[in-house]
C-alpha cells in the first residue's frame, strides 16, 4: 500500500512542477516526472505477492509470475513519453531562438 | 487479407516513403499523398457498403484467440466517422498542394500529415483500449508538430501550450486505463463492458469516469479545458487548422468519449447530466467569446468550442433522437468548419491579412471564396435549408422531448448568437465597398477552389441524409451507441 | 592519430574504443532475445543508438556525422519502419508467431536510427545557434 502512496506523491511533485514553475525547461521536467509516475503505477498494478519475474524458463513453473501485460504496456508508454518530451524540447529550443527568454510569463504574444 | 488493416498501413507506408525519398524526388510527396488520400476515401465508402450487409467487420492481428489478442473492429458508428475523417483529410491534402508552397520543406509537412491520418484511423478502428491510447498519442504528437510548422513565434508558443495540455490529457487517460485494467484484468473493450455490467463496483467506476472525462475533455476542448484551442487553431497553417478543428477534436475527444462512456463504462444518469451541463457551458462560453474576436481564425476556433458543446450536450441527453442529432451535427460541423477554415486560408493567401476590421468588400475580387463562405456561414448558423439547420433542430426537439425546456431555450438562443457573429464576419469581410488596398488581389488557384466547392455542395445537401432512404446511415450508428 | 583537442581526454578515448563495440553487441543481443527475455525492439534499439552517442561524446561530432549525419539517419529510420510495415502486411493477419525476432530487428533499426537522429537534431542545432 505504501508504494502506491509514494507513486502518488511523485505524481503530485511533477504536477506542482508543471503548474508553478516559470522556466520552460522546468515545465518539461515536470511533465517527464508525471509520465514516469504513471508508468510506475502501471507496473505496480501488475505485482502479485511473492511473484517472480515473468521470464519463461524451463525449470520453473508459470504459476507464480507477476503480471506481464502491464510491463508490455509500459514499454510502449515509455517510448510515447520519449516522443512527447522530444517534441517539447525541440519547441523550447526554437522558442529560445525567437523570444530570447525561457520565462513563460514573458512568452505571451497571443492574447484574448 | 482483411481490409481494415489497410486504413492504417497505407498512410504509414506513405509517410515513411515520403520521409525517405522526399528530398530526392521532386513532387513525390504531392502525388503520393493525394493517391493515398483518394484510395482511403474509396476504401471507407467500400466499408460503408460492407457494413450495410454485415453489422460488424473484424480483422484479427496474430493468431491469438479473441480474448487475448488485439484486433481491429468496425461497426456502424466507426464507419460513419471513417468516411468523415478520410473525406476531410483528402480535401485538405488537395488544398495544401498550392497553399503550402510558401512554406519550406513541404515533404516534412506531408509525412506528418499522413502520420496523423494513420493515428486517426487507428483510433476509430481499434478494439482494445490500450491500442486506442497508442493511436491517440500518434495523432496527437503529429498534431503538436504540425501546429508549429510555420515556426513563427506565435505558432511555437501556441504549439508549446498545446503540447503541455495535450500530454497532461494523455496522462489522465493512461491513469484511467491503468485503473480499469487493475479492476477487470483485460484490455478488450467488449470484455470490460461485460465485466463492469456484472461485477459490483463501488466508487471505482465513478473515479475512472472522472479521469476519462478530464482526459478526453482536454482533447475535445470542453469548457474548463479549452484554453489551448484558440491559440493552436489560429496559428496553424490553414489546412492543418481545418483538419484539427473539423476532425481531430471530434475523433480524439468526442468519439473516444462516446466509445468509453457508452460502450465500456455504461452511461449512468449522473454522468450524462454532467455531460449535458458541460456541453451547455461550452456552447454559451464559446459563442460569447467568439463575438469579441477580431482575428478570423480565432473567431472560428471559439465557434468550434461552441459547436462541440452542442454535440456534447446532445450526447448527454442520451435519448436516441438526441444521439441522432448529435452525430448528424458532428458530421455537419466537420464539413462546414473545414470549409470556413479553407476560406480563411484563401483570404489570407490573397490579402496577407486576417484582421476582420481591415478586410472589406472582397466578394468582387474573390467570387468563389465568398460564395462558399456564404454557404458555410449560413449552414453553421442554422438557417434552412442548409444542413446545419436540421441538426440543430433535432437537438432542440430532443431536448424538449427529454424534459429540459430551459436547456432547449439556451441552445436556441446560442444559435441566434452564432448567427450574429457569422453575419458580422460575412458582411464585414465580403459585402460592402472594396477597400483600395485590395484592388489588385486575385482569386485563389484551382486546387484550393475544388475542396471549397465540394464542401459547400456537401453543406447544402447534407440535409438529405435525413430522408428515410439515407437515414439508415446515421441510424445504424445510433444503434451501436444505445441499442 | 586522432585530433587531440577535439572531444574528451585521451583516457576517455581509449576506453571508448574498447567499449563501443561491446555496447553495440549487447544491444544486438537484447534485440534478438526479445521474445524470451526482457528487452525487445525498443530497448535494444536505444542501446544500439547509445553506442553511437557514446562515440560522438568521446570524439567530437565530426567523427560520427561524417558517416551518419541527420539525413542519413532519417533515411535509415524510414527503411526500418517500412520493413516493419512490410512484415505486418505480409504476416500479421495469418497469424504465424514464429517471425517475432524479425519484428524486433526492424523496430530496433527504426528506434535506434530515430533516436540518434533526434540527438543530432537537438544538439547540432544548439551549436549552430551559438555562433
Amino acid at each position: 500500500m505504501s508504494e502506491y502512496f509514494l507513486c502518488f506523491i511523485l505524481f503530485c511533485v511533477g504536477l506542482y512542477c508543471l503548474l508553478r514553475k516559470r522556466n520552460i525547461i522546468k515545465i518539461i521536467v515536470g511533465l517527464a516526472i508525471i509520465e514516469y509516475a504513471v508508468n510506475l503505477f502501471l507496473i505496480l498494478i501488475g505485482y502479485r505477492t511473492h511473484g517472480r519475474a515473468p521470464i519463461f524458463s524451463h525449470d520453473q513453473e508459470i504459476q507464480n509470475m507477476v503480471d506481464p501485460l502491464p510491463q508490455a504496456m509500459v514499454l510502449t508508454t515509455i517510448v510515447i513519453g520519449l516522443a512527447v518530451i522530444v517534441v517539447a524540447v525541440a519547441l523550447a529550443v526554437r522558442i529560445y531562438g525567437k523570444y530570447k527568454t525561457f520565462d513563460i510569463t514573458k512568452i505571451r504574444r497571443l492574447k484574448g | 487479407m482483411s481490409f481494415l488493416l489497410w486504413f492504417i498501413v497505407i498512410p504509414l507506408v506513405c509517410a515513411f516513403l515520403i520521409a525517405l525519398l522526399g528530398r530526392l524526388i521532386k513532387n513525390l510527396g504531392d502525388v503520393l499523398t493525394n493517391v493515398a488520400g483518394l484510395s482511403l476515401l474509396i476504401l471507407s465508402c467500400y466499408a460503408v457498403q460492407k457494413i450495410a450487409l454485415s453489422k460488424v467487420i473484424t480483422c484479427k492481428l496474430g493468431s491469438w484467440p479473441f480474448a487475448i489478442g488485439s484486433y481491429l473492429v468496425a461497426d456502424g458508428f466507426s464507419v460513419l466517422l471513417l468516411v468523415i475523417v478520410n473525406l476531410i483529410c483528402f480535401l485538405a491534402l488537395v488544398y495544401s498542394l498550392s497553399y503550402m508552397v510558401s512554406y519550406t520543406d513541404k515533404w516534412n509537412y506531408q509525412a506528418l500529415f499522413m502520420l496523423m491520418i494513420a493515428g486517426l484511423n487507428g483510433v476509430i478502428l481499434s478494439a482494445d483500449i490500450f491500442s486506442l491510447y497508442v493511436f491517440l498519442e500518434v495523432a496527437s504528437i503529429s498534431g503538436y508538430a504540425l501546429v508549429a510548422f510555420s515556426t513563427e513565434p506565435e505558432a511555437l508558443e501556441a504549439s508549446f501550450r498545446y503540447t503541455i495540455i495535450g500530454s497532461l490529457a494523455s496522462v489522465c487517460i493512461l491513469l484511467g486505463i491503468a485503473l480499469l485494467y487493475s479492476y477487470t484484468s483485460t484490455l478488450n473493450m467488449n470484455d470490460i463492458a461485460m465485466i463492469i455490467a456484472t461485477k459490483p463496483q463501488g466508487q471505482l467506476v465513478g473515479f475512472i469516469s472522472v479521469l476519462f472525462l478530464a482526459g478526453f475533455g482536454m482533447k475535445a476542448a470542453i469548457v474548463p479545458f479549452h484554453a489551448w484551442l484558440p491559440d493552436a487553431h489560429s496559428s496553424a497553417p490553414s489546412p492543418v487548422s481545418a483538419v484539427l478543428s473539423g476532425v481531430v477534436i471530434k475523433i480524439l475527444g468526442v468519439y473516444a468519449l462516446t466509445r468509453v462512456f457508452f460502450n465500456v463504462l455504461g452511461a449512468s444518469s449522473s454522468l450524462l447530466y454532467c455531460l449535458m451541463v458541460l456541453g451547455l457551458i461550452s456552447m454559451v462560453t464559446g459563442a460569447f467569446l467568439a463575438t469579441a474576436q477580431n482575428d478570423m481564425k480565432r473567431m472560428f476556433a471559439y465557434s468550434s468550442i461552441s459547436q462541440v458543446g452542442y454535440i456534447i450536450f446532445a450526447l448527454g441527453l442520451g435519448t436516441p433522437l438526441a444521439l441522432l442529432g448529435g452525430l448528424f451535427h458532428l458530421l455537419n460541423h466537420a464539413v462546414f468548419k473545414s470549409l470556413l477554415f479553407f476560406n480563411a486560408g484563401a483570404i489570407e493567401q490573397a490579402t496577407c491579412s486576417r484582421d476582420l476590421s481591415k478586410l472589406k468588400g472582397l466578394s468582387q475580387r474573390l467570387p468563389v471564396t465568398s460564395a462558399t463562405a456564404l454557404a458555410g456561414s449560413m449552414s453553421i448558423a442554422g438557417l434552412p435549408p442548409f444542413a446545419g439547420f436540421w441538426s440543430k433542430l433535432i437537438i432542440i426537439i430532443a431536448s424538449l422531448e427529454a424534459g429540459h425546456p430551459v436547456f432547449a431555450l439556451i441552445a436556441a438562443l446560442t444559435s441566434i448568437v452564432t448567427l450574429v457573429y457569422y453575419l458580422k464576419f460575412q458582411s464585414g469581410v465580403f459585402f460592402g465597398t472594396l477597400d483600395s488596398a485590395f484592388s489588385q488581389i486575385k482569386e485563389v488557384p484551382l486546387t484550393m477552389k475544388i475542396p471549397m466547392v465540394a464542401l459547400a455542395i456537401l453543406s447544402l445537401t447534407g440535409g438529405l441524409l435525413l430522408i428515410p432512404g439515407f437515414r439508415v446511415f446515421l441510424q445504424s450508428a445510433v444503434e451501436v451507441i444505445r441499442p | 592519430m586522432k585530433n587531440d583537442d577535439l572531444g574528451m581526454t585521451l583516457i576517455v578515448k581509449v576506453i571508448t574504443r574498447l567499449t563501443v563495440g561491446l555496447i553495440l553487441l549487447y544491444g544486438f543481443y537484447v534485440v534478438l532475445h526479445g521474445h524470451i527475455g526482457p528487452g525487445g525492439g525498443f530497448a535494444g534499439g536505444i542501446i544500439m543508438a547509445l553506442s553511437l552517442i557514446h562515440l560522438m561524446l568521446a570524439y567530437g561530432k565530426e567523427a560520427v556525422t561524417k558517416k551518419i549525419g541527420r539525413r542519413r539517419g532519417i533515411k535509415i529510420a524510414s527503411i526500418g519502419a517500412l520493413l516493419f510495415l512490410a512484415l505486418i502486411v505480409m504476416f500479421a493477419p495469418g497469424g504465424r508467431v514464429g517471425i517475432l525476432p524479425f519484428y524486433d530487428i526492424a523496430i530496433s533499426i527504426m528506434v535506434g536510427a530515430g533516436l540518434f537522429t533526434i540527438f543530432l537534431a537537438l544538439v547540432i542545432l544548439i551549436t549552430e545557434r551559438e555562433e
